[in-house]
């Protein structure tokens, strides 16, 4: 194919062939015991490598340095993105290293982790970046050889004219290709010719991680590094005053400063500013509302009842529906808040010195990190340097840069570079979490048991729309009403990992459940039947493709041989989200009257699967997640502070907890998309309906192990 | 303040700090050794695991008062070159997702199967259970330390 080159202001082609080197990563380890050859010998090479453009560089030796822009958080981009790249070059993979880039808005656009987004948005400029690179090779070794470029064949680094037996590989040809002007178009290999995408290829980070190189942020250290640790308000209140004696009086605590309700105990190392937080004797009174769990469940219920709603879709005449209806079915679902609980807790390393500041640390948004030190300080944005880490789980707590900002205060305060960490107890009780969601589903259905009529009204703590309008099953249903109510709480939240699906899917699915029941068909056959409707006669807008969601759904049916063991009770969930695709079924098998959770299936349609191992972790990681969240974690509150504050009460899933999970992948022959999300959100549902389907139990709240309905249920996992 | 000879990977060093600082602090902060992670702090997820004379120990609520002449293992001491069969096994699985909690969970399965060198898939799942994953890469570890303790007897 052949793709046009974009012309934009950050287009990595005008800076083709100007800077040797490319980047060199901004940070500077001094703190390891064995000598850090890999990335010594990356820097040699870079020293003596010439740049094609912002995604990669090749030196004289033949190898190739490829520079990885979007933030790695455990969602394999580095790994990925550079095997598009090398793809398109006919690189040898055995001679790619691979380089996470420094923040630079001039050389990459959307420089950040979320919405499952990087591979949709760079799949074609990374596949240009190869192309454009390899074009200057062939056409370099052309005319050193003097022979027609297109007699010149590329592979696995090595370049070939079969006609007069010449070969050499990249490097030989830098020299020159670099001189050269860059295409105005390049052609784009075959997808049926490719060699590196859609193979195994392992995390490039992989003996670094195994052998305990410091590669997190919380790993960074730099000479003259102060610590710190904060003590932030509850939600709702305000500092009113501190008696800091007994903190400061800990030895290797150096300073304790505030900074707006903040106040940050500084150190020589951690474990002082640990004992010392708890010394410090806060007082704080309301500014605001202080709100407990119990306020949350009252105001759901008069919010519900009565809140201003706000309409987000409107089709046909539900009134009517309603009132012709044979059959109603009503359900009210709800999920509490969840903290992010990276395993890795938030932290940055920041040095203001004037009006210039570096930072280095786990960040999603790097970006948002630079503009928010900037606005802070009063400085431009280009005086704020970001070095990105790797990062111990992001969950979307990361898009935030308040963590970023509170280590640019506290170096400002303290006149020297200094690295804030945060405690378990700090992270779950920090805020930015997954908004409190409750929803009311009412479905008509006609003499038929057809789906005439489907309301949703969703009430929310701070979440914004809590509502997916032109998901399914909206297209299928003549007479529609979806509405949203916000609640502006004092606790708060943030993106969570496929953000408000990651409940809705739950709600909806189980919910699409008991309306199949009441309307007496299988919950596989109701689905395709709206779906079909849908294909047929849509009404309004579909935010989803109707087929590719029926292809997960057939598919998932058949790998899951969906009712065709009796001795078997099954769950379906189907979910789009984040433009994948998936669809789940969860077995539990009544052996002498225990039920046994013994797998869940997943067939998801991600376009074209990059790397299978690393599509296969996403969707059995997403699983995992939305299975542990869904079955054991809460965060609840007593005036404004939760009562969860560390693993011991915040219940995460352990590995005894996680059955079986097969995975498939729909090849549907669309460009790939984004997989750290899309599996997650099917997952509660499935699991909930074969819960239901095995012993008769709807569960209509989150998580499942503290609601009534499922205390006597004895549930056991069967691990393969 | 109280003076500490701790014997780490093999080496002796000398560290000055206060009696109840947990190892964690110490390899990290004082040593240098950061593949030894901080999460929890409360000996509930198991990113903080080292070997103390052999045994996985949880190094954020032990105490470097304690440690005394005990052999101190990290993540960076586990083998020369990354070559130990529990780390090979993770490669070969390519376990890791962010990767974060992974050595905790290596340093577990390491002394698990020194003192279990034939576990059946039950063992396993006992012994693993004590660490978290938030990716939750559970299937991997128990495919990663099941595949050790076959190449190891090879």
């Amino acid at each position: 194919m052949k793709t046009q080159i974009g012309t934009s202001r950050r287009d990595f082609l005008k800076i083709a062939g100007t800077t040797a080197g490319g980047l060199v990563i901004g940070f500077n380890w001094f703190s390891c015991d064995s000598p850090k050859m890999e990335v010594l010998s990356t820097e040699q090479i870079l020293a003596q490598a010439k740049s094609f453009n912002s995604f990669l560089s090749i030196s004289p030796t033949g190898d190739v340095v490829i520079f990885s822009p979007n933030p790695e958080l455990g969602q394999n981009i580095k790994t990925s993105f550079p095997m598009v790249v090398a793809e398109e070059l006919e690189a040898d993979w055995e001679k790619v290293r691979v380089v996470q880039a420094n923040l630079d808005p001039e050389k990459y656009e959307r420089q950040l982790t979320g919405g499952s987004g990087a591979m949709p948005h760079s799949w074609e400029r990374l596949r240009k970046a190869g192309a454009t690179a390899k074009y200057l090779l062939v056409a370099a070794a052309a005319q050193t050889w003097k022979v027609a470029a297109t007699e010149i064949t590329v592979s696995k680094g090595i370049i070939s004219h079969e006609g007069s037996g010449k070969k050499g590989h990249f490097g030989e040809f830098v020299a020159v290709a670099t001189t050269l002007t860059a295409p105005e178009e390049v052609t784009l290999k075959d997808k049926k010719d490719f060699t590196i995408i859609g193979t195994p290829v392992k995390n490039v980070d992989a003996k670094d991680l195994y052998t305990g190189k410091p590669m997190f942020g919380l790993d960074f250290q730099r000479e003259g590094m102060q610590y710190a640790m904060i003590q932030r308000a509850p939600f709702g209140m305000k500092l009113v005053s501190v008696d800091d004696s007994a903190a400061r009086a800990v030895a290797g605590v150096t300073n304790v400063v505030t900074f707006g309700s903040s106040v940050a105990v500084v150190g020589t190392s951690t474990w002082p500013l640990l004992k010392a937080k708890k010394l410090l004797k806060v007082n704080y009174e309301p500014d605001g509302v202080v709100e407990s769990s119990t306020d949350h469940d009252r105001l759901f219920t008069e919010l519900m009842a009565k809140g201003k709603a706000e309409v987000k879709r409107k089709d046909g005449d539900v009134a009517s529906a309603f009132k012709s209806a044979a059959k109603i079915v009503t359900a009210e679902y709800q999920c509490p808040f969840l903290a992010h609980s990276p395993m890795e807790p938030e932290n940055f390393f920041a040095h203001v010195q004037g009006d210039k500041v570096e930072l280095v640390g786990p960040t999603q948004t790097p970006d948002r990190a630079r503009q928010e030190t900037a606005a802070l300080l009063g400085i431009p944005p280009e005086n704020v340097s970001v070095a990105i880490t790797r990062l111990g789980g992001g969950f979307g707590r990361r898009l935030r840069a308040d963590y970023v900002v509170e280590a640019v205060e506290v170096s400002r305060a303290i006149n020297a570079p200094v690295k804030v960490t945060w405690s378990r107890e700090d992270e779950l009780t920090g805020g930015a979490y997954r908004p409190a969601v409750r929803y009311r589903f009412e479905a008509a259905l006609d003499a038929t048991g057809t789906l005439v009529g489907y309301k949703l009204r969703g009430v929310g703590m701070n979440a914004g729309n809590t509502t997916r309008e032109a998901n399914f099953p909206s297209g299928a249903v003549d007479n529609v009403l979806i509405e949203t109510i916000e609640h502006a709480s004092s606790i708060t939240t943030n993106a969570w990992r496929a953000p408000i699906t990651n409940f809705l899917a739950y709600a909806e699915q189980s919910f699409l459940d008991e309306v199949a029941l009441a309307a007496g068909k299988d919950p596989v056959d109701f689905r395709l039947e709206l779906l079909n409707r849908a294909k047929t006669k849509p009404v309004g807008e579909l935010g989803y493709d109707v087929d590719r969601m029926l292809g997960v759904v057939k598919m998932a049916k058949d790998k899951s041989n969906w009712g065709k063991n009796p001795s078997v009770k099954q769950g379906f969930s189907v979910y789009f989200s984040h433009k994948s695709y998936v669809a789940q079924v969860a077995d539990i098998e009544l052996a002498g009257g225990v039920p046994t959770l013994k797998k869940i299936t997943a067939v998801t349609d991600c376009g074209l699967v990059v790397n299978p191992t690393g599509a296969n972790h996403q969707v059995r990681g997403g699983i995992v997640d939305g299975m542990g969240h869904a079955m054991y974690t809460n965060l609840t509150f007593e005036a404004g502070v939760p009562k969860q504050r560390n693993f011991d009460s915040y219940r995460l899933i352990r590995l005894k907890e996680v059955p079986e999970i097969e995975t498939h992948f729909v090849d549907s022959g669309f460009d790939p998309t984004g997989l750290g999300e899309p599996a997650l959100p099917p997952t509660g549902g499935a699991i909930a309906n074969a819960i239901f389907a095995a012993t008769g139990r709807r569960l209509r709240s989150q998580p499942f192990i503290e609601q009534k309905e499922f205390s006597d249920i004895q549930l056991q996992i069967k691990r393969a | 303040m109280a003076n500490f000879s701790l014997k780490v990977n093999g080496t002796t060093h000398q560290v000055e700090v206060e009696d109840d600082t947990p190892l964690l602090w110490v390899l990290r902060d004082h040593l240098n050794l950061v593949g030894t992670k901080f999460s929890c702090g409360i000996a509930q997820c198991g990113a903080c695991t080292v070997h103390v004379n052999g045994n996985a120990t949880f190094s954020c609520v032990t105490p470097v008062s304690s440690i005394g002449n005990s052999e101190v293992t990290t993540i960076e001491g586990l083998s020369k070159d990354g070559n130990h069969p529990v780390q090979k096994a993770w490669d070969e699985v390519d376990v890791a997702q962010c990767g974060y909690c992974q050595a905790g969970q290596i340093m577990n399965a390491a002394a698990f199967l020194e003192q279990n060198p034939s576990p059946t898939l039950e063992e396993i799942d006992n012994a693993m259970n004590r660490n978290i994953c938030r990716c939750g890469t559970y299937p991997k570890i128990r495919e990663a330390v099941a595949l050790a303790a076959k190449s190891n007897q090879l």
